[in-house]
């Protein structure tokens, strides 16, 4: 019977599961974190208004051309295969024996940071042109201008795309058992090929992940919920007659 | 008096398409002044121009005698010596009342917390928003909106307000709460550049108004010279347009 197997393989395996489970998610939330950092930098790189001193635009001309090769790079080809390629080519190229666990974190991020860089250039371009030229107005710089209005409202846009990014991460940390980092999918091929339980096996480690994504899903809708703050607001004195206005 | 600001032969063209041709004008110290003219003439692209949102194609603007086109100026700071009113209000949705008003100073001025707040509270009482300091603007109507707004902008202590067309995105009956603010903050002396199609305003509270039409200053004078005894046949034209449409009403 299939479900007594399952239970047997979850008896006999569980410690070896929750670590993998553990790698999984501790490879998908630092490469998401590290790659929204990412994505945050080369989205405010690339929203600087072209400057008038010619060396200044030169200078971003070449980063924001650096910028799409990168994102160009990294959104066109696999993880799987960059993972690969920065694995076996880091100690190919410069005699680097990385760790894999640090490989794996690298790939991860690198691979977030190219597509958050473009999620957050779209929640950029999403707030009102006004908000921009009221801050220019106050005399705000263009960092001022981004860390105090407008990137807290971009990041409120984008928390969904972001959280559908986290989610993708778990699933896709997969692909990192081709370097034999030992996530929930490479633990689960070592424990079905001891025991020749192929389904019962992935099926466990299907209920993880399922569990996982879906743990996160709704713990960001509930900080999205969290951010959207309170709808309701008190008036200080008693100076209008129709008394408070929240809703 | 001193020319808080003047503006010599500015010039601003999209492509092929000229608004503004041969711009000058100043605006001296203490001084309330209104543009008036038909949508599309030039005005609010003056009006952005003189504090840098629109970057002009030709001439040159002066702050109190210096060259801000020279390329050697820091135009965020003299963006401060300016505050901006817009249409559209955009006070910073991320913040409340009180911090819309709060975060140039701290940021940009380098103000204390303390000192901005106590500044930015004595601006909301003179616009009459004081008991709102924790309301987000998307819980206010227009018309307290744009008083917030006018309370950012006079926190930052600005040397003259501009206001581009601060009622013409408000329900008719906000109008008048605006209006009034701005009156009174005409009374203290403040000098202020307003682009404005509400005429009846312009005619009480300017000291002298500035006519456009088709990206030139087609005439200028006292609220008297103006709106009775207009020289020019495009004036006379507007006004009779303008003023018979409001008398529909």
């Amino acid at each position: 019977m299939s479900f007594d197997w399952i239970v047997r393989i979850v008896e006999e395996n569980w410690q070896m599961f929750l670590r993998g489970a553990g790698l999984t998610l501790f490879i998908a939330l630092v490469g998401t974190i590290v790659g929204a950092v990412i994505g945050l930098l080369a989205g405010v790189l690339r929203t600087i208004p072209t400057p008038r001193n010619i060396a200044q635009r030169l200078l971003l001309k070449t980063v924001n051309f650096l910028c799409t090769v990168y994102i160009e790079v990294f959104r066109g080809t696999p993880m799987i295969v960059q993972a690969m390629v920065i694995f076996y080519g880091s100690a190919l190229a410069f005699n680097l024996n990385l760790d894999v666990l640090v490989a794996a974190l690298i790939v991860v991020s690198i691979n977030t940071g190219a597509y958050m860089a473009e999620i957050v250039r779209g929640g950029i371009m999403s707030i009102d042109k006004g908000q921009f030229e009221a801050a220019d107005a106050i005399g705000m710089n263009h960092m001022q201008k981004m860390v105090n209005v407008i990137l807290p409202q971009a990041i409120r846009n984008i928390l969904p795309a972001t959280g559908n990014q986290f989610v993708i991460n778990i699933k896709d940390t997969s692909v990192l058992n081709v370097i034999s980092v030992s996530e929930l999918y490479f633990v689960t091929k070592s424990v079905a090929g001891n025991n020749f339980r192929y389904f019962e096996s992935f099926f466990v480690a299907c209920v993880l992940y399922f569990v996982m994504t879906f743990t996160v899903t709704r713990i960001l809708l509930y900080v999205e919920k969290k951010m959207n703050g309170s709808k309701s607001y008190k008036i200080i004195a008693a100076r209008s007659e129709r008394g408070e206005l929240g809703k | 008096m001193t020319k808080v600001i003047d503006i010599q032969n500015v010039n601003k063209s999209y492509g092929a398409n000229e608004v503004l041709k041969d711009i000058r004008f100043s605006v001296h110290h203490g001084e309330v002044v209104s543009i008036i003219g038909s949508s599309g003439s030039g005005k609010s692209t003056l009006l952005r121009c003189i504090n840098l949102l629109e970057i002009p194609s030709g001439g040159q603007i002066y702050y109190r005698g210096q060259n801000i086109l020279d390329g050697n100026h820091h135009i965020p700071s003299y963006r401060t010596k300016l505050g901006m009113v817009f249409q559209q209000f955009n006070l910073f949705e991320n913040h409340n009342v009180l911090s819309n008003c709060v975060v140039g100073q701290v940021k940009v001025l380098k103000r204390s917390k303390e000192e901005a707040e106590q500044v930015a509270r004595k601006y909301l009482k003179v616009v009459g928003m004081e008991s709102y300091v924790h309301a987000k603007p998307k819980q206010l109507s227009g018309g307290q909106k744009q008083r917030v707004a006018i309370a950012r902008a006079l926190s930052m202590e600005p040397d003259v307000m501009l206001f581009d067309e601060p009622t013409s995105a408000l329900d008719p009956e906000m109008v008048g709460e605006v209006l009034k603010v701005m009156k009174e903050l005409a009374e203290t002396g403040l000098t202020m550049l307003i682009v404005t199609h509400e005429m009846d305003f312009a005619r009480e509270v300017s000291d002298r108004v500035v006519f456009m039409d088709k990206g030139v200053i087609a005439e200028e004078g006292t609220p008297e010279q103006i709106f009775n005894h207009p020289q020019q046949e495009r004036t006379k034209e507007f006004l009779k347009r303008t003023l018979a449409n409001h008398g529909r009403i």
